[in-house]
């Protein structure tokens, strides 16, 4: 074809490429506005850093013209005298002492101090004043932090989410090995959700495999059973495991009439209880795509293989295992993938050593109001997903994300 | 049972057992219902089964209390509005989506897929972060919206699989026999497809009737929704009222199951 002609072809479909696009242009648009937006939100304030620039503008003007080699001159500590003492009025000291007290700990309780000492002096000079307050501020270290944090960004969250620290000077190192705890949180989260995909493919395997070779009839009853737990609300499963579990629960009352444990068995607020809950609500999501897979399968090549003189065992592992690999694939990392942003159900039904990475999102959040960590955790947390969903989308494609 | 005449004794065991297997864990994925819905029933306090005496008095606690009511309304509030939103941007997306000439269709897709993937404290947090911007946060709309971006894919997937069947030539004849495109799309195309339409639709709201997470982060007390009621509720203590919440929520999911699978039936 010349180029001429398949430019006119192309310029030809440009209309219907128009009005197909234009279909699914509002879709996209809201997507972009409501779903994407606040994910850029977010990673926006894993880097935000407004604290020291809101609270302490004389001292940011002031510090851009030192040169950072030794504690900083009078001018520097009167423009942070003078920020202090209108700190100190609008009570917006502890936040940036606060925001300091992440990377320095004790700066929360001396830029306080320091703020009180500033307000009930009359004029300065400062400096003596501040030395004389508390030897931090004689200390290099202090003054290279501060004017670190006068920037509008910093990497502080996102090094803190992967257990890494900035030292006053600025090399990147690894953090204090006392409250290295991200690193292993995130291996927790990947563990559980990788015994939740090996639970579900274990029992979801035989199930997809019995509903594809069942009469019709009774596959339908079959996948009942799969597809009705699918439609029912993840919190009344959770909250019926939260029964089913405890100490005086249903399980508990079998596992001691049936004597295999003489006590009660602490199954609720444990890892066991977590993982279980969560394969009974990842199953579907496992089986579903197994069964698609196994049910264009022709049965004939099993007989053929039996009528070549294969043993049952071997006809079904050389010939048919196999060809459901592209299911058992689609369905496991599907659930991994969900498995990696429980929330409601290590909530309920998990103890504090089952939290995964969205609990810990939702605490800094809730109880500790840290922004900028909770946001650089679910930085984290979306990089691993995204990156398994690019994956799925690689080897299965989008096509077979598909339910009921 | 589902052998050929050739099976050996060995393999008939072997059957056997599997099928053992597969019936526990069928088992197993419906256990957690005859839990909440006996338990509901109980006369008593606290759970045990099986159930000895049964009363109502916890739907009487449950449909005689303002906080459960309100929490009742404004879960259907939201998931009505969110299933209209979803519903018609979702199959706008889905029949533009089905057309061989749309653009980077796989990128697209991936994208409208998305939702479905992340993971969902991320949107909570970072809808709570952009909507407090536009000050959406603590209200009706807010939650709609984000709820409505939760939904999208379920429902371009669902209409996406029933548009896979669907003649084309149905649309071209219409056009051809010179019908305006509105008119073929509501007189053809909607019809023709209206199963699948209506599947997404269903999905779309049970997508919002039970979301909790996000409804936690973006609504205060006053748009509480039932499934944050009943979160809270469950992690002060479980009582027979929550399992009496939780069979009214489970009974709107049969219903909707069992109205999406006959309309599947109806499709094919």
């Amino acid at each position: 074809m010349s180029r001429a002609l398949a430019r006119a072809v192309r310029r030809s479909a440009r209309p219907a490429r128009w009005a197909a696009f234009m279909l699914g242009a509002p879709a996209l648009l809201f997507l972009a506005i409501t779903f994407v937006t606040p994910l850029v939100a977010l990673l926006s304030t894993a880097v935000a850093n407004p604290e020291v620039r809101q609270v302490l503008p004389r001292t940011v003007v002031a510090l851009a013209r030192w040169d950072g080699k030794a504690v900083p001159d009078e001018p520097v500590f009167a423009a942070l005298a003078a920020d202090l003492k209108i700190a100190n009025d609008a009570k917006t000291a502890a936040l940036v002492g606060k925001r300091l007290n992440y990377e320095m700990p004790g700066m929360r309780s001396k830029m306080l101090a320091a703020a009180r000492m500033v307000a009930a002096a009359e004029t300065g000079p400062y400096k003596p004043m501040f030395l004389d307050k508390d030897d931090a501020w004689n200390d290099l270290a202090t003054w290279q932090v501060i004017a670190r944090n006068t920037r509008g960004w910093t990497l502080y969250y996102l090094l803190t989410a992967v257990d890494m620290a900035q030292t006053p000077d600025g090399a990147i190192v690894r953090g204090d090995p006392e409250e290295s705890i991200f690193l292993l949180l995130l291996a927790r989260t990947l563990w559980i959700s990788a015994l939740v995909t090996i639970g579900t493919v274990v029992l979801g395997f035989p199930v997809a495999y019995a509903i594809s070779i069942a009469p019709p009839s009774a596959a339908r009853v079959m996948l009942l059973f799969v597809l009705l737990p699918l439609w029912t609300s993840l919190l009344v499963r959770t909250t019926a495991w939260v029964v089913l579990l405890q100490t005086d629960g249903i399980i508990n009352d079998i596992i001691v009439a049936t004597g295999l444990s003489a006590e009660r068995l602490q199954l609720i607020f444990s890892r066991f209880g977590t993982v279980t809950a969560m394969v009974h609500i990842q199953l579907p999501f496992t089986i579903l795509p197994i069964y698609s897979v196994m049910r264009g399968i022709p049965a004939t090549q099993i007989r053929a293989a039996r009528s070549l003189g294969a043993p049952a065992f071997s006809a079904f592992w050389r010939v048919y295992a196999p060809q459901t690999i592209p299911g058992v694939v689609a369905g496991g990392l599907i659930t991994f993938i969900l498995s990696l942003g429980y929330y409601i159900t290590p909530a309920l039904v998990g103890g504090p050593t089952d939290q995964m990475i969205s609990n810990f999102i939702s605490t800094y959040v809730n109880r500790d109001l840290n922004w900028g960590l909770a946001s650089a955790l679910g930085v984290v947390l979306l990089a691993v997903t995204l990156a398994i969903y690019g994956a799925f989308l690689r080897i299965v494609g989008p096509e077979r994300m598909r339910f009921g | 049972m589902w052998l050929p005449s050739y099976a050996t004794g060995a393999e008939r065991v072997g059957r056997f057992a599997v099928l053992a297997f597969v019936i526990a864990v069928l088992v197993f994925l419906v256990a957690p219902f005859f839990v909440v819905v006996p338990l509901s029933f109980s006369k008593e306090a606290f759970f045990t089964l099986p159930v000895k005496e049964y009363s109502l008095r916890w739907y009487d606690d449950f449909f005689g209390n303002v906080r459960w009511i309100a929490a009742l309304r404004n879960s259907v509030i939201a998931a009505v509005a969110t299933t209209i939103l979803a519903t018609v941007l979702g199959t706008s997306a889905a029949l533009g989506l089905a057309r061989p000439d749309f653009p980077y269709r796989r990128v697209v897709m991936s994208v409208m897929l998305s939702p479905m993937i992340v993971p969902i404290v991320i949107v909570a947090v970072g809808s709570y972060l952009f909507f407090g911007d536009l000050g959406l946060v603590n209200t009706k709309p807010g939650l709609v919206l984000a709820h409505t971006a939760l939904s999208l894919p379920f429902v371009v997937v669902t209409v996406a699989a029933t548009l896979s069947t669907y003649d084309t030539n149905l649309t071209r004849a219409g056009l051809s026999l010179g019908a305006p495109a509105l008119s073929v799309f509501l007189r053809v195309t909607l019809p023709a497809i209206a199963p699948g339409v209506i599947s997404g639709a269903l999905f779309a709201f049970a997508v919002s009737f039970d979301e909790v997470v996000v409804a936690l982060f973006i609504t205060s007390a006053e748009q509480r929704t039932l499934p944050v009621q009943m979160f809270s509720g469950i992690r002060d203590q479980v009582n027979p009222t929550i399992m009496a919440a939780a069979t009214v929520l489970l009974a709107l999911s049969i219903l909707l199951f069992v109205v999406t699978t006959w309309l599947g039936r109806r499709a094919r």
